[in-house]
């Protein structure tokens, strides 16, 4: 289609986030929520921009579902504000909020039709008839399940229901749709392809999404931005890149993906960048990417497997963004191998490398030395 | 049916003929006997009726004997109108009984199934309770409760509401009272089965469309509980319909209510022909309503499937 093409270069050219002059669409201000002793949000402040696709990422009970509830208006916050749209929606019941949750149980009505669970909200909000079966209609073509309108929930597989709970949720065109684990009941094959349904139709529809999942590979798929929350408090907020390439902690770089940490102690760089002397091994790490800790304090360096290179024939620098260690174990994943190689020092470093060439042509094994090296850019150097 | 079932049919025969067992021995043969007596005769012997079939005479006897039989019994319940003013007036006091029980218990029910979890399981102990105590000794707490000098009056009276005692017992009112009190827990339990299963996810869902929790309460909640609300207005009606000690012990000589009719045809009158046809009737009046009742369970079931 051309206006899906057109969409693309306008979308990688989206970043309001970095916008001095955009104001958010959604504010959290200093919030906090505790249920009894529980403290689930912790004076969190936090802003979310029109027409992004932004994910709550975290651990159950990191407090992303309940900082989603308070923008639908199921909790209200013990202190601090919600602001949609520049108004503050404390206080503003459920009902009259311009915002739509698809429930994590889909929540379909289960004495109604597919037909009419699409237009109960529309009913609700007193459209007349014929706009109500018009926008039915759109929304029943809009999550192909047409020849199934008059079915009740109870007839549907787990696929359908999915898209009936959608397709309601997106009916009142709200300013804000609120997925709560949307994807979570189904198989993983069903998962990927909604996921990319997903975003095609949050770029089609031009609204704010914002998603719950305490699955990573879910929110680097559909998401803008990604907050990476724990206890309470939110410890990264970027887009799905800088997550995986420059988590800002070993929390978030241990929760995305697969990342190997070695222990040091920062010394003083050597022009931009860090420098940490790696404990145990005497090697050198150098990244080109600065830390803003006093040198002598206590650092790791996190890099991901794939930016580790394993080669036979030390690098040309063996001192400095290097590490020699004998091959332990091989992951064979088809695609990809991972080679577990261990250290001097007992820490294993976990090294994948792609599967170019078919098994048998391959020359390191087990038991092997091996060197690991990377770029500058590779890893990141954390100190926290 | 046992051998070619690879199923151990001779067990699964037994299991299945139990029930059956039980309602050919305590429904369907004594039914047979009062079918029987309401198509024959009074007469002043033992027992008070001919013909008394003899299956000893042999079937040639058997066959004379069943030519005495008559529908006079039948043709008389038309012909006085106590009859059918007794089934009316029974059939009204059960319908408006269940819906007073209806109006009383889905609130009730409601409120429990909307509890803390923890306190329900007491709450519906709570519901239970008064099955405890004898269902004739409550009724007759009632009298106690209602009769002109009863406790009722004392407070009304020492509160200064009323200058004279209310006359409740021996009405319409007490018979009322009586039902409702009585049969609250058959209407509540079934509601409070529905309404507790409910998903409160779907509140939200309706809330979160646009709807206030008045509308939500009508448009999910309450729909989603009709099952329960069928069954407990069934539980409440059929044994209202034939209810004979309430109306006995609390109503009045006004109190016109087909089972105490049929213990009058039975005991005073000592006409069991003319009992018999009434229980016949009463029957059929009531096995309509069965079978609508069971039919919308089966509907339901298939809804929920």
């Amino acid at each position: 289609m051309a206006a899906d093409k057109a969409i693309g270069p306008i979308r990688r050219s989206f970043a309001p986030w970095n916008d001095p002059k955009a104001r958010p669409f959604i504010e959290f201000r200093n919030v906090t929520k505790r249920f009894g002793d529980f403290t689930a949000v912790d004076h969190l402040s936090l802003g979310i921009y029109e027409r992004e696709f932004f994910a709550l990422l975290g651990p159950s009970g990191c407090g992303k579902t309940t900082l989603m509830r308070m923008i639908a208006g199921f909790e209200e916050p013990t202190e601090g504000h919600v602001l949609l749209d520049g108004q503050d929606l404390v206080g503003v019941p459920p009902y009259r909020r311009p915002t739509n949750m698809m429930f994590q149980s889909y929540a379909l009505f289960p004495h109604m039709s597919v037909w009419d669970n699409i237009a109960f909200g529309l009913k609700q909000d007193k459209m007349p008839k014929p706009e109500i079966a018009a926008r039915v209609e759109e929304m029943l073509a809009l999550v192909k399940l047409g020849p199934f309108a008059r079915r009740k929930p109870h007839q549907l597989s787990g696929g359908q229901k999915q898209r009936v709970a959608l397709a309601r949720s997106l009916a009142k065109k709200p300013k804000v749709l609120l997925l709560d684990e949307p994807l979570g009941a189904l198989d993983k094959k069903l998962r990927e392809e909604t996921q990319f349904e997903l975003t095609d139709l949050q770029m089609k529809l031009g609204m704010t999404f914002i998603i719950v999942t305490h699955d990573q590979e879910e929110a680097m798929t559909v998401a803008d931005r990604i907050a990476v929350m724990d206890h309470g408090k939110i410890v990264q907020v970027a887009t799905p890149a800088e997550i995986y390439e420059l988590p800002n902690s070993r929390y978030v770089a241990d929760f995305i993906g697969d990342i190997n940490l070695i222990e040091g102690r920062l010394a003083p760089a050597a022009g931009n960048g860090a420098r940490l002397e790696c404990a145990g091994t005497g090697a050198t790490v150098e990244t080109s990417q600065p830390v803003e800790a006093a040198p002598g304090s206590e650092a790791w360096f996190a890099i991901r497997p794939e930016k580790v290179t394993i080669g036979l024939e030390p690098p040309a620098d063996p001192t400095k963004n290097a590490l020699k260690g004998t091959v332990w174990d091989i992951g064979y994943l088809g695609d990809v191998s991972i080679y577990h190689v261990r250290l001097a020092t007992g820490a294993t470093v976990k090294a994948t490398i792609a599967n170019r060439t078919r098994l048998v042509e391959r020359p390191i094994t087990w038991e092997d030395e091996v060197w690991l090296s990377w770029s500058r850019d590779g890893g990141v150097v954390l100190t926290r | 049916m046992a051998g070619p079932d690879p199923k151990g049919g001779g067990g699964r025969f037994l299991v299945l003929g139990i029930p059956y067992l039980w309602l050919i021995v305590f429904f369907l043969i004594p039914f047979l006997i009062v079918l029987k007596i309401s198509f024959s005769t009074t007469a002043i012997a033992i027992p008070p009726y001919t013909p008394a079939i003899d299956f000893a005479q042999g079937l040639t006897a058997v066959w004379e004997q069943a030519k005495e039989f008559t529908t006079d019994n039948y043709v008389w319940l038309t012909e006085d109108a106590l009859y059918w003013k007794a089934y009316l007036e029974s059939l009204w006091i059960a319908l408006v009984s269940t819906f007073l029980v209806l109006l009383i218990g889905y609130p009730l029910a409601y409120g429990m199934a909307r509890a803390p979890a923890r306190w329900r399981p007491t709450l519906v102990m709570m519901v239970i309770l008064p099955f405890w105590t004898s269902f004739l000794i409550r009724v007759y707490a009632w009298i106690g409760i209602l009769k002109p000098e009863g406790l009722l009056n004392q407070v009304l009276l020492a509160v200064g509401v009323i200058d004279e005692p209310l006359v409740i017992t021996g009405t319409n009112l007490a018979v009322y009272i009586g039902i409702v009190y009585s049969y609250l827990p058959f209407m509540v339990l079934p509601l409070y089965a529905a309404l507790e299963r409910q998903d409160q996810t779907l509140l939200e869902a309706a809330a979160d469309l646009g709807c206030r929790p008045i509308e939500s309460f009508w448009k999910i909640t309450f729909p989603l509980s009709l099952p329960g609300v069928v069954a407990g207005c069934f539980l409440v009606f059929i044994p209202a319909v034939g209810e004979f000690v309430i109306p006995d012990l609390l109503g009045g000589s006004g109190t016109l209510m087909i089972g105490r009719t049929l213990w009058n045809e039975f005991f005073l009158n000592r006409d069991w022909p003319v009992a018999s046809a009434v229980a016949v009737i009463l029957l059929l009046v009531l096995v309509v309503p069965i079978v609508i009742f069971q039919n919308q369970q089966k509907k339901n079931e298939e809804r929920l499937r």
